[in-house]
């Protein structure tokens, strides 16, 4: 599987996609962490723009990837290997460059400008979150063969985590702002990896404070080292779900 | 050495193969024909494990093949558009299929010898032209001396004389046992070196038979023009 994963990653890192993407991140985050005041505040403001952008590039790059790729996946299905290493290969492959070009765009300026807690776990964060869309750019490549259709259902999926998920939200918690919604909005929370997150990160900052109860349940149960592992444990869970059942939607399906 | 039992596949409402049954026997080169869309190369990726049928059986060497992977290591497979990825140069793809298939301890490079791949060793797969990249596959299928050749209208894309190399190359292996079927719809060339010909119409095999006694049910001295008697014939 590692020889397979290699020629993925050689492939991708010529690409001049990634190489933009990692120059945009780098830009981004030195300007940020350089417009002035605390380096929280930076991280606070690189949080919202990574949240949003890397969701979106890793699962559109992931798409056109994996459907650009086919020809080179049948090639390797006719050679004495299994579908599921050579699914898994390139998911790994797109799924860790991806990873690497957030790595050297936001944790190099992060490590130099504003190594802390917070700067660590928007870093893990922006891994997870790669990871998790990449998955579920997968489960849209093998759930149609065409990829004008498999790039709409995964721009569907950013609009949906990144845009609409929240709205249902605020929704929610307008209709029924007469009863305690504490528990149902950190359930709701649970349900989408973005937010989920977003909450990890904010939640090691001091505007945490001014979240008002709800923020404060959050803080009493995601403050706690078991509550982080159960959070990254859940992001952790977004990865599988998705994944593991595109794999096995590949192995069951025609060429 | 290949069996098809009852064979059946279907894309959706389309049935592509109806009960296929026909065995190929080792050291013969068998040529498949039929018009476009009878199933020829839905045939081709059932044997090499691409298309996954929806009954019957297919059995190499006795042992039936389904599910799974390790048989493909007897298989060489060239196909009939290939795609590799952009930024890989041909020295690349061919480490990473040399990589993959490590324990193949003989390696034939005579193909990339004949078509001077060497010299082109850095160029990158994208910036190929497509009867070049044709060379590519023909190479690798031919690389790690399978026991099976597959190969998808193998010289649609090459000039004459590389096509001329490549026919040299496929009597060369008929004559060391191996079993080559071929896809392809130029009847002078499959003349030149096949042995047999099978025929798939809407799915069905229509006949199988060896070109000589093909040529002499039709009573015609050409392969072409008996082949079209029998189709029409039967009409």
């Amino acid at each position: 599987m590692g020889k397979i994963i290699k020629y993925v990653f050689y492939d991708i890192i010529r690409n001049k996609i990634v190489l933009a993407y990692t120059l945009f991140l780098l830009l981004l985050s030195i300007g940020l962490f350089n417009l002035g005041g605390s380096p929280d505040k930076a991280v606070l403001s690189l949080l919202n723009l990574v949240l949003l952008t890397v969701p979106l590039i890793s699962i559109v790059f992931a798409t056109t990837h994996f459907y650009n790729s086919y020809e080179f996946i049948e090639l390797l299905v006719a050679q004495p290997i299994t579908r599921k290493k050579i699914f898994m290969s390139e998911y790994l492959g797109v799924a860790g460059s991806l990873s690497g070009a957030f790595i050297v765009g936001v944790g190099a300026p992060v490590l130099l400008f504003g190594a802390s807690l917070t700067g660590i776990y928007l870093l893990l964060t922006g891994v997870f979150i790669t990871f998790i869309f990449v998955a579920l750019a997968f489960l849209a490549s093998v759930i149609t063969r065409d990829k004008a259709k498999g790039i709409g259902i995964a721009l569907l999926l950013w609009f949906y985590f990144a845009l609409i998920y929240d709205g249902i939200v605020l929704f929610i918690l307008y209709a029924f702002a007469d009863y305690p919604l504490e528990n149902a909005t950190l359930a709701m929370t649970a349900l989408n990896p973005v937010d989920l997150g977003r909450i990890i990160v904010l939640l090691n900052l001091d505007v945490s404070a001014l979240m008002g109860y709800t923020g404060a349940l959050y803080k009493s149960i995601l403050g706690s080292l078991w509550g982080i592992s159960l959070a990254f444990g859940l992001l952790l869970l977004w990865i599988l779900v998705p994944i593991l059942s595109s794999r096995s939607i590949f192995s069951k399906r025609d060429l | 050495m290949i069996t098809i039992e009852n064979l059946r596949k279907s894309y959706g409402k389309l049935q592509v193969l109806k009960d296929i049954n026909v065995s190929f026997e080792a050291g013969k080169v068998i040529s498949v024909i039929g018009p476009n869309g009878s199933g020829k190369t839905t045939m081709s990726k059932c044997i090499l494990g691409m298309a996954l049928p929806d009954s019957g059986d297919i059995k190499i060497n006795g042992e039936s093949i389904l599910k799974k992977h390790a048989y493909r290591s007897q298989i060489g497979y060239m196909p009939q558009i290939g795609k590799y990825p952009e930024n890989m140069k041909i020295r690349q793809v061919i480490e990473m299929i040399r990589d993959i298939r490590k324990d193949v301890t003989t390696v034939d490079e005579e193909l990339i010898g004949l078509y001077r791949l060497q010299e082109m060793y850095d160029k990158r797969m994208g910036s190929l032209s497509g009867g070049t990249k044709q060379k590519v596959s023909a190479a690798l299928a031919f690389m790690f001396d399978p026991k099976i050749l597959i190969l998808d209208e193998p010289t649609a894309g090459l000039d004459p004389i590389s096509a001329e190399i490549l026919k040299c190359k496929i009597l060369k292996e008929k004559k060391r046992g191996k079993l080559i079927l071929i896809t392809s719809h130029i009847m002078s060339e499959i003349e030149e070196v096949a042995d047999e010909v099978m025929c798939l119409v809407d799915g069905n095999v229509k006949f199988h038979d060896t070109i000589t006694d093909i040529k002499a049910q039709a009573n015609e001295a050409r392969l072409s023009k008996a082949i079209a008697k029998i189709m029409n014939g039967e009409d």
